[in-house]
């Protein structure tokens, strides 16, 4: 196996299967109508400055930023949720250190955001937003509460089921994820462009956490499981 | 190796328009790339966003990463034989407002050189935006320097639109350097597959 020392050129990163990431160009995704470049993408061969990237420490991370029922003087209004799972890369390698930050509309489905004009409530004890870094496990877990859905203004009668935003940085530039994860059994997804804008069922099907009755807290919370895989090198035919 | 067990990567969706309550908040976007003592050439640069219609767009975060002025990146993967410079980080995260700008204080970067041909002073983009269902790449380079000329990266992109890729320096101002991001349209900003 060659040494990152011996190397003349960057390794390059593997190129995600065809049909498992969305398009630039949805029109069901009005928005994206005027916002998706119509010209040909220049095909780059990888090089230092796409297979490198920020490497976050724990100063990034206060020690309770992973609980969002705890930022405010009394609890959220809403159902309680644990959500944990791994960050991997594509080789099933877990990726410690990753930053992930997180946000999400309250349980009423409004953000604590300005432009947020959906008549629900604000939650006085309710910011929606965290961050956490994974153990050395590749490992994470927040503690939130469960949003829930709200409308927009896409088409008519339009509700996003309901979501978490998740932000994640792995070991290169290129292998940066920004999602959503969904909540099994979701009467809203078949309705929902964003969701359906992923052209491959079983990679859309990545994006809907799992009910989990081992990470549940009896009298406590409910558990949810939800497993990130970012972009990992491509594996050389001179690898072990 | 285990090539029949690879698994394949998380899908995107997009950032939407809330990302502020946690991507750019003050405390977490990153404006200053380089701090005040960091060596180089000191570059103010401001980017300017806007649709297929010319529209600014408002609620876009751009992600920087980059190389300190030796054009050395802070990462195990550098294997250059160059020295980091001491608390080098290179990234930075920026929203943009109402104009559809953002600002970036940052050095000028120094030359990557781990290939055969090395590469021009560059900054590497991901534009995030409510309506873009995956982040766009691209990349800033500086108008003007010679080094553009043999970069293996713009030699790839068809010369009619290498332009796009040159932030302008402001003949008024030192040191000030504009870039503008068209994410669609006849000078559309050339965006890479990576
Ligand atoms: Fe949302």
């Amino acid at each position: 196996m060659d040494s990152v020392g011996t190397r003349a050129s960057a390794r390059p990163y593997a190129r995600p299967p065809e049909g498992s990431q969305p398009p630039s160009l949805y029109e069901p995704y009005r928005a994206t109508i005027k916002r998706a470049p119509l010209k040909p993408l220049v095909v780059l061969p990888h090089t230092l400055s796409e297979v490198t990237g920020p490497i976050f420490g724990h100063d990034r991370v206060g020690e309770s930023d992973n609980d969002l029922t705890c930022q405010h003087p009394g609890e959220p209004i809403g159902e309680r949720i644990i959500v944990s799972g791994r960050v991997l890369d594509s080789h099933g390698e877990p990726l410690p250190n990753a930053l992930i930050e997180i946000w999400q509309a309250n349980s009423a489905g409004r953000y604590r955001h300005i432009r947020d004009q959906h008549p629900a409530p604000l939650d006085p004890n309710f910011t929606g937003a965290g961050r956490t870094l994974t153990d050395e496990h590749g490992a994470y877990r927040f503690i939130t509460i469960k949003p829930g859905a709200y409308p927009w203004l896409n088409h008519y009668n339009a509700w996003r089921p309901a979501h978490i935003h998740f932000s994640v940085f792995g070991t290169a530039f290129i292998s940066r994820l920004v999602t959503q994860m969904y909540f099994p059994g979701d009467p809203l997804f078949a309705y929902d462009p964003i969701f359906q804008s992923i052209p491959d069922e079983r990679a859309r099907q990545r994006l809907i956490s799992k009910f989990d009755l081992e990470t549940t807290q009896p009298e406590w919370a409910k558990g949810f499981k939800f497993d990130i895989v970012l972009r990992g090198p491509e594996a050389t035919p001179f690898e072990t | 190796m285990k090539p029949d067990t690879d698994l394949v990567p998380t899908p995107s969706q997009t950032v939407g328009p809330f990302f502020a309550i946690e991507l750019t908040t003050v405390e977490h976007c990153v404006q200053c790339v380089a701090g005040p003592q960091a060596e180089g050439e000191r570059v103010c640069l401001t980017f300017r966003v806007v649709d297929g219609e010319g529209v600014p767009v408002d609620d876009a975060m751009l992600e920087i990463w980059q190389a300190d002025s030796n054009g050395k990146y802070n990462h195990p993967e550098d294997a250059q034989a160059k020295k980091l410079e001491p608390g080098w980080m290179g990234f930075g995260r920026v929203a943009t407002g109402e104009d559809g700008t953002c600002v970036l204080e940052t050095i000028r970067p120094g030359r990557v050189t781990q290939s055969a041909s090395p590469q021009a002073p560059h900054l590497t983009v991901g534009v995030f935006a409510r309506g873009m269902l995956k982040q766009l790449y691209t990349r800033v380079y500086f108008a003007g320097n010679a080094a553009n000329e043999e970069d293996p990266i713009l030699q790839l992109v068809p010369s009619e639109r290498r332009g796009t890729l040159l932030a302008r320096a402001d003949p008024a101002r030192p040191g000030y350097w504009s870039f503008d991001i068209r994410l669609q349209g006849d000078l559309e900003t050339v965006f890479f597959d990576v």
